[in-house]
């Protein structure tokens, strides 16, 4: 699939190796700024405004729609000036008022701008998340992102390719989060490096699209250059309609070339990882890095029983910002906040499940819920989820990247341990001194409710 | 991008696998115009002690670790987010170079987009010259991209620097690479009018 997909967009190869791909769509955030100055520099403008699309998600605030709810002027200043270079750039652009405003990993699959055998690119390591409908999608740096505004193409070197397939089925209260979680403790935060995941197997064909948004998503905390999924009947059927994808009288083309993407079935990849969907258990991060996994019914692990030096000394610097001591028991960790949201975990079903946990119930630790777009959040309302979450305690925001990438003032106080539902458990990722278990939603509802890491499984 | 052909320098060490951009530099200071200059954010957490003061045993707050302009680091190193600030940083301080395992891929092309040379080197070479530069605080490696060799101290050897010939073309001269995809223009706007025919909705 990767590579069809990426013979299809390939402009010429450069004797020295790479290739030039035509970049088929451009998601761009606020902080693009530096791409801008870039092009105002050279007197140069996108050259493509119609296959970009614009969306501001980092800096967001999540209690108000307007930029003076920001959390401090220089964060105003972020999406004031956001706003400023789309209208300058004449870039479609859905700003803080638009019902199409959101992450824009949640936003693009959502607004059907994420479709298969598309090259997509946005500045944010995350990109891989719209690899789930069968896209080569994938993070890139400003200075790339000018090159692609001015140019509409990027320079890349063919990643190779691992096949990661998940046989069987998930036990209850397994999800896509959890897979990813245990991938990445089994090959590392490494452990995907230079190399596109595909992701296959019985699990995969029958995840949904949210779920399969997931693993891609979390698919660069390995290191992988994309993640992907071939597209099927469940993508077609996710993708029908929406407002970026072909019209109906476009469709059955579409769909035809579409099916014509995936890996035949003697496909070859550089690299195989075969997992069981029925070993995984719910996952919890323990340490500073999401490699640093484990089941919610492990404990603490001892630096010493670690082989290499290297990861002992960082277990043992991890384990310290943590401040926990090995042999710990993960269940019944005490928390002292819980967050639900961001590109990983904010989408319509990760809120259901959240929520089906929380009904009736109250949460005895604070706890916020940040949809991950202004629509999942009109529907979770119209569903009565906002009431399950509201009732139990929780506070219901507006969408936005939020506590995750904890840039919009929305963060975890120092020493502050969090269950959240995002990618990152990075030293100081949450906030300066924040300490971070990644979870996922049904976890972080267990969690809230009983303030400590709870296994879903006993609710 | 300025232009790097051959650099010789004393290292700072860097510890930590996994050394995230958030640790490079965190993500508050992203707001930043580039004007201000993004050095003064390198490492800025992990730099401090909990009292907010720079911490002596940091590597770059060593006596005389300004004058390196090469760094050693463990693997992983710039893996997590895709912020060009983190090579910004490493930039705008004088780095020049980075000897590592390995490096996070949006990492390490954002380096070769600014004309920062990450050098990847063997786990057992790179932890046999941290173990020098233990003994050696002094010893200075030469980064010789034009030669495409690392010339490590003592008798550590000479290693070949691995780079798609294309970034380090690019490197050497220093090349605008925007400028450079404009001379294929004709090419991209051939394409792109065959791609426009069969998906008219791609540009709606």
């Amino acid at each position: 699939m990767l590579g069809k997909i990426w013979d299809e967009h390939e402009i010429l190869r450069h004797p020295s190796g790479p290739s030039l791909l035509y970049i088929d769509r451009d998601m761009i955030h606020e902080g693009s700024f530096h791409a801008f100055a870039d092009l105002k520099r050279r007197g140069m403008k996108p050259r493509r405004p119609k296959q970009i699309f614009g969306v501001a998600d980092h800096y967001v605030p999540t209690l108000g729609r307007t930029s003076s709810a920001a959390a401090s002027p220089a964060i105003a200043h972020m999406i004031d000036t956001f706003d400023e270079n789309m209208e300058w750039g004449g870039v479609r652009h859905f700003g803080l008022t638009s019902r199409a405003q959101g992450i824009v990993h949640v936003v693009a699959p959502e607004q059907g701008i994420t479709l298969p055998g598309l090259t997509i690119v946005c500045s944010d390591s995350h990109t891989s998340t719209q690899g789930a409908l069968g896209a080569i999608a994938f993070g890139i740096g400003q200075s790339e992102n000018a090159h692609v505004l001015a140019t509409q193409t990027i320079w890349q070197l063919r990643p190779k390719t691992m096949r990661v397939t998940i046989n069987g089925r998930l036990g209850h209260g397994v999800t896509a989060k959890d897979v990813m979680l245990a991938l990445i403790a089994r090959i590392g935060a490494a452990g995907a490096g230079g190399h596109a995941i595909e992701f296959a197997g019985q699990v995969v064909r029958d995840m949904s699209i949210e779920g399969r948004l997931t693993l891609c998503n979390m698919s660069i905390e390995a290191a992988a250059r994309f993640g992907m999924v071939a597209p099927d009947e469940t993508t077609f059927a996710y993708v029908r309609g929406r407002n970026y994808a072909p019209n109906d009288g476009e469709w059955e083309g579409a769909v035809s070339h579409w099916r014509s993407l995936v890996s035949d079935a003697d496909a070859e990849f550089d690299r195989e990882i075969v997992m069981d969907g029925s070993d995984i258990a719910p996952m919890v991060t323990w340490g500073t890095s999401p490699e640093d996994a484990l089941s919610i019914e492990d404990r603490v692990p001892d630096p010493a029983s670690f082989e290499s030096a290297d990861k002992r000394k960082a277990v043992e610097k991890s384990l310290d910002y943590m401040e926990l001591a090995p042999g710990t028991a993960l269940s019944g960790l005490k928390l002292d906040k819980v967050f639900i949201g961001s590109c990983t975990n904010s989408r319509i079903e990760d809120l259901r499940a959240a929520a089906a946990i929380l009904k009736g119930r109250k949460a005895t630790i604070p706890a916020i819920v940040v949809p991950g777009s202004t629509q999942v959040k009109e529907q979770a309302e119209r569903e009565g989820l906002a009431a399950i979450f509201r009732d139990a305690g929780f506070e219901w925001r507006d969408s936005g990247c939020s506590m995750c990438a904890a840039m919009n003032g929305d963060v975890v106080g120092p020493g502050e341990r969090c269950a959240s539902t995002s990618n990152r458990n990075f030293v100081g990722r949450q906030g300066p001194g924040a300490r971070t278990h990644l979870v996922s939603p049904a976890m972080a509802a267990a969690a809230a409710i009983h303030g400590c890491l709870t296994d879903v499984r006993r609710i | 991008m300025k232009a790097f052909t051959r650099e010789t320098s004393t290292v700072a060490v860097i510890p930590g696998v996994n050394c995230d951009t958030d640790q490079i530099i965190p993500g508050r200071f992203l707001k930043a115009d580039r004007a201000q200059g993004y050095g003064q954010f390198l490492f800025h957490d992990i730099r401090r002690t909990d009292a907010h003061e720079l911490d002596p045993a940091f590597p770059l707050n060593r006596p005389g670790a300004e004058r390196s302009t090469v760094l050693l680091v463990e693997d992983n190193f710039g893996c997590g987010s895709s912020r060009e600030g983190a090579v910004y940083a490493l930039v705008d301080h004088g780095i020049r170079a980075l000897i590592g395992p390995s490096f996070g891929d949006i990492f390490f092309n954002n380096a070769l987009k600014n004309g920062l040379v990450p050098v990847r080197l063997a786990a057992d070479q790179c932890q046999s010259l941290a173990e020098h530069l233990n003994r050696f605080p002094d010893a200075e490696v030469t980064v010789d991209l034009a030669a495409s060799e690392l010339i490590l101290p003592g008798n550590l050897g000479r290693h070949p620097i691995i780079i798609d010939a294309f970034a380090r073309e690019c490197i050497l001269q220093g090349l605008d690479e925007i400028e450079m995809t404009f001379t294929y223009m004709d090419k991209i706007k051939a394409f792109e009018s065959d791609r426009m025919a069969s998906h008219a909705w791609l540009a709606r």
